[in-house]
């Protein structure tokens, strides 16, 4: 292994360790990604002649579940963090579970709303207000799963870490919580746009 | 693991489902407001733009740590603020500028 | 006083770095510096082929319809002509080749990489497995790009820029671009987000912010820039992918008519979403290929003067204010588009205000030389030339930063001018004086002095004598992308006979790459060895390192910084360099 200072300490000067900048960086790119998605909506709702009410097109009430699921998740994955400082693995596995749950649950709703569009013929092509709902809703959906894949990593073989670098493995946590607060975040701002305006 | 830390942590916790309580109500909140039907589409936008930036600014604050934060992380953050606002605003107001000179 | 890394005093994991197998060690390894000569290697192949590209360019433009001498014969289905549907392939994946995956993979990638760690006294990159990742994520997205020329209906052929609708509609070679362009981008958040935890957080101890190289600010900004730039295009290409395969109208506007009919598209979007998201990142990056070229040059200058650099201070604070103004500017690509005056106004006044800190930066470099006891050495000649060179690259860059002169200037070889020589005679020319400065400090040899003279006089002269003349062709009014010069127009017929002087440059520029790539090769076999700090240079990697070839750790010592980057002829020290992590005896 490399021997990187500041992987697990902070460096005095700056109060950090490594991979609390890295992340926070990584999250900034993320800001500007769906940024820019969000400026290709306000663009395009500006220059259309007709915009439609998200209600139209969409199940308001579904995806209300899903902010609460998305928001719940969040939840159980600081209550996870804090777990672990608290020394409690058990309780830790059990608060990351739930959040893995929590993913698993968003997607199901997903993809029961996705299914139910195309069943009523309504794709991408359709109208210039269901491409940019499904391309933001499905690059936030790939980044839910990306999640749920680091997040099912350290519940499962990654965990092995809590036994010799406790400390390490409770950075690598947080971490992971930034990331998965952040996809909440977004679907913050995601569902009032499209749903509710 | 000292006695005052646990105590912290336990308070943090409280904090932590404080918060999500909030964030369940502020949700409820959004979505009747949408059934509102607001006239004014700028107030609409305004008030549910609003909404998320008290919810999402509650997620940054209390979940992601960042009240107490290192200042490194504010400057980063700031800078892509104000980026993002730049991103935000440009293209849509190259759009109104041309319509305006037609 | 240096410190002793606990962990070698200890013996800490050391034993196992030796065990590490072929594949780890030279193919996926996670250490900074093979993974800087990857992407060095990697990216030189790349240049050389985006260079052919052009060649093949050079001989349609002054021969336009006949058969290419040479190569005429792997095209046998047009009879070794170009056409001008492949010349388009061929401008739009020069472009892309030069700028993604050839000039920032070496100035970021390969010098950013193998230097950052070394210059600030770290034993490797923040995360070494990212930075893994970070090159094998470029080569993925170079391969694809490769690819596409073999793609039905060829590569991408749309220009760098891409823009819609044309772009939305091209063969299927369009889609594996996008395709490339995220898995480079992938590639280059990683590598931005590495490069600024590695900088703020593994200096050494001593090094504060003030002392640290102008090489390492420069990679920090353009680090920044990436980071924060890149997205939109992430972005843009996302939603061309969607409007390519899922049929979506992100950028098509309704009732657009192709080869006589309508399409069958929804409608309703918007070309000019596209060069928003597209410019966004794309004057940035503009930024990102110059930043690496002056921190080069900046280095290379204050050790051939045997003095510090003037206005180190001024230099800094240039840079970051001007990565700030960067984010602000992009429009000036769009003064076309049927702006009003109140955003073209908005544009210009950030362009002209942006030209400013370039200006210091050049001038610091420039006043750096007097007084100076100046060392003609192959990396002084380069970064010599450079100076004038980014000189005339970015005046030329003033009136088309200025709506009414870019009304008459944009897209015609005025542009390609501009940009060339600040990219070619800029920012290439730096990347020479690089590797023949730190050809040394990886390999342990020294370069011949001969090749290198051969290799920098030729290719001074002939880059000039292929985009000198464009200025003049672009102010008649000759337009960029046209396969045969401009020939079919009557307004370019007066300036037409440069194109056989700049075609016939550009194969001469060719050639005088020839000593360079000798040079390379033979230096490595057969060139002088030296020891670690040939040129008396003052700075981290030369410093402090073991011998080359350099060792995994990088330091037997971590060492501490005791003064600032350029401490040459340091009155009153009676030595012509100290090191940075030298303390003298009468400091002590």
């Amino acid at each position: 292994m490399m021997d990187i200072p500041y992987t697990t300490e902070p460096r005095p000067d700056t109060g950090l360790y490594n991979a609390k900048l890295g992340i926070w960086l990584f999250l900034a790119s993320e800001v500007m990604l769906f940024g820019a998605l969000f400026s290709s909506y306000v663009l395009l709702r500006t220059g259309a002649p007709t915009w439609p009410h998200g209600s139209e097109f969409l199940n308001i009430p579904l995806a209300t579940l899903n902010t609460v699921v998305l928001i719940a998740s969040s939840v159980t994955m600081v209550l996870a963090w804090s777990a672990l400082k608290l020394n409690d693995f058990g309780k830790y596995r059990r608060y990351m579970g739930l959040t893995f749950l929590a993913g698993v649950g968003f997607l199901i709703i997903k993809a029961i709303e996705y299914s139910t569009k195309f069943q009523h013929h309504l794709y991408p092509e359709t109208n210039t207000f269901l491409a940019i709902y499904f391309t933001l809703t499905g690059l936030h959906g790939l980044h839910v799963i990306g999640g749920m894949v680091i997040n099912g990593y350290f519940w499962g073989p990654g965990a092995k870490m809590w036994k010799t670098q406790p400390e390490r493995f409770t950075n690598r946590i947080e971490v992971a919580g930034l990331y998965w607060h952040f996809v909440d975040l977004v679907w913050i701002f995601l569902f009032p746009t499209l749903y509710l305006m | 693991m000292s006695a005052s830390d646990v105590e912290s942590i336990k308070k943090q916790t409280r904090t932590y489902i404080g918060v999500f309580v909030a964030l369940l109500v502020l949700t409820l909140v959004t979505v009747g407001v949408s059934y509102l039907h607001i006239s004014s589409v700028f107030l609409a936008l305004a008030l549910g733009l609003l909404i998320a930036c008290v919810k999402g600014g509650l997620v940054a604050s209390v979940f992601m740590h960042l009240n107490h934060e290192r200042k490194i992380i504010y400057w980063v953050l700031a800078l892509t603020v104000l980026f993002f606002i730049v991103l935000m605003i440009i293209p849509v107001a190259s759009h109104l500028d041309q319509r305006a000179i037609q | 006083m240096a410190l002793v890394d606990e962990r070698h005093a200890h013996g800490h994991a050391d034993a196992h770095h030796e065990e590490l197998g072929f594949w780890q060690k030279y193919v996926f390894s996670q250490d900074h510096k093979v993974i800087g000569i990857q992407y060095g290697f990697t990216s030189l192949v790349f240049l050389l082929f985006g260079f052919s590209l052009m060649m093949m360019m050079r001989w349609s433009i002054a021969y336009p319809n006949q058969p290419m001498p040479l190569v005429g014969g792997l095209f046998k289905a047009t009879g070794g002509i170009i056409v001008p549907e492949f010349y388009n392939q061929l401008g739009a994946m020069h472009g892309t080749i030069m700028v993604f995956l050839g000039i920032v993979p070496l100035a970021v990638g390969a010098f950013g990489n193998y230097l950052v760690p070394l210059q600030i006294g770290a034993p490797d990159m923040a995360f070494p497995k990212l930075n893994m990742a970070s090159y094998w994520s470029y080569f993925v997205g170079g391969v694809i790009m490769l690819a596409s020329f073999f793609a039905p209906g060829g590569a991408a052929q749309s220009g760098w820029t891409s823009y819609p609708p044309l772009s939305n509609i091209a063969p299927p070679g369009q889609t594996m671009w996008l395709f490339g362009m995220l898995a480079l981008i992938i590639s280059s958040l990683l590598g931005s987000a590495n490069f600024i935890v590695t900088i703020v957080q593994l200096r050494a101890p001593g090094l504060t912010w003030m002392r640290l190289p102008f090489f390492v600010w420069a990679q920090f900004v353009t680090s920044f820039l990436l980071l924060l730039a890149f997205p939109a295009l992430q972005a843009a290409a996302i939603l061309q992918m969607m409007d390519r395969l899922a049929k979506t109208s992100f950028f098509l506007p309704s009732g657009l008519v192709v080869s006589g009919k309508v399409l069958e598209v929804a409608g309703g979007g918007s070309p000019l979403l596209w060069q928003h998201l597209f410019w966004f990142l794309a004057h940035p990056e503009v930024y990102v290929l110059i930043l690496p070229a002056f921190g080069i040059v900046a280095e290379v200058i204050a050790n051939n003067t045997r003095k510090p650099l003037w206005g180190y201070r001024s230099m800094v604070y240039a840079t970051v204010f001007l990565g700030f103004m960067s984010f602000i500017v992009w429009a000036h690509h769009m003064f076309m588009t049927g702006m009003g005056t109140t955003m073209s106004t908005f544009f210009q006044t950030t362009t002209m205000i942006i030209s400013i800190p370039s200006v210091i930066i050049l001038t610091a470099l420039i006043i750096s030389l007097w007084g100076g006891s100046i060392r003609f050495t192959t990396p002084m000649l380069f970064a010599l030339a450079f100076l004038p060179m980014f000189g005339i690259g970015g005046l030329t860059g003033l009136p088309l930063g200025l709506a009414a002169s870019d009304i008459h200037l944009h897209d015609t070889y005025y542009v390609i001018g501009h940009f060339h020589y600040v990219v070619a005679p800029g920012t290439i020319f730096a990347m020479f004086a690089g590797i023949y400065y730190w050809f040394p400090k990886l390999t342990g040899r020294s370069t011949s002095k001969l090749l290198g003279h051969l290799h920098f006089w030729p290719s001074f002269l002939f880059m000039n004598g292929v985009f000198m003349p464009m200025f003049i062709q672009g102010m008649a009014g000759v337009s960029r992308r046209l396969y045969d010069g401009g020939a079919a127009y009557s307004h370019a017929q007066g300036v037409l006979h440069w194109n056989t002087f700049m075609s016939v440059s550009a194969w001469c520029l060719g050639l005088s790459q020839i000593p360079f790539v000798i040079n390379l090769f033979w230096s490595i076999w057969k060139g002088k060895k030296v020891g670690s700090n040939p040129w008396e240079a003052t700075t981290l990697e030369w410093s402090a390192t073991t011998s080359p070839p350099l060792a995994h750790g990088n330091f037997a010592v971590i060492p501490t910084v005791v003064r600032g980057p350029y401490d040459y002829s340091l009155p009153g020290s009676g030595r012509e360099f100290v090191p940075q992590d030298q303390a003298l005896p009468q400091e002590a």
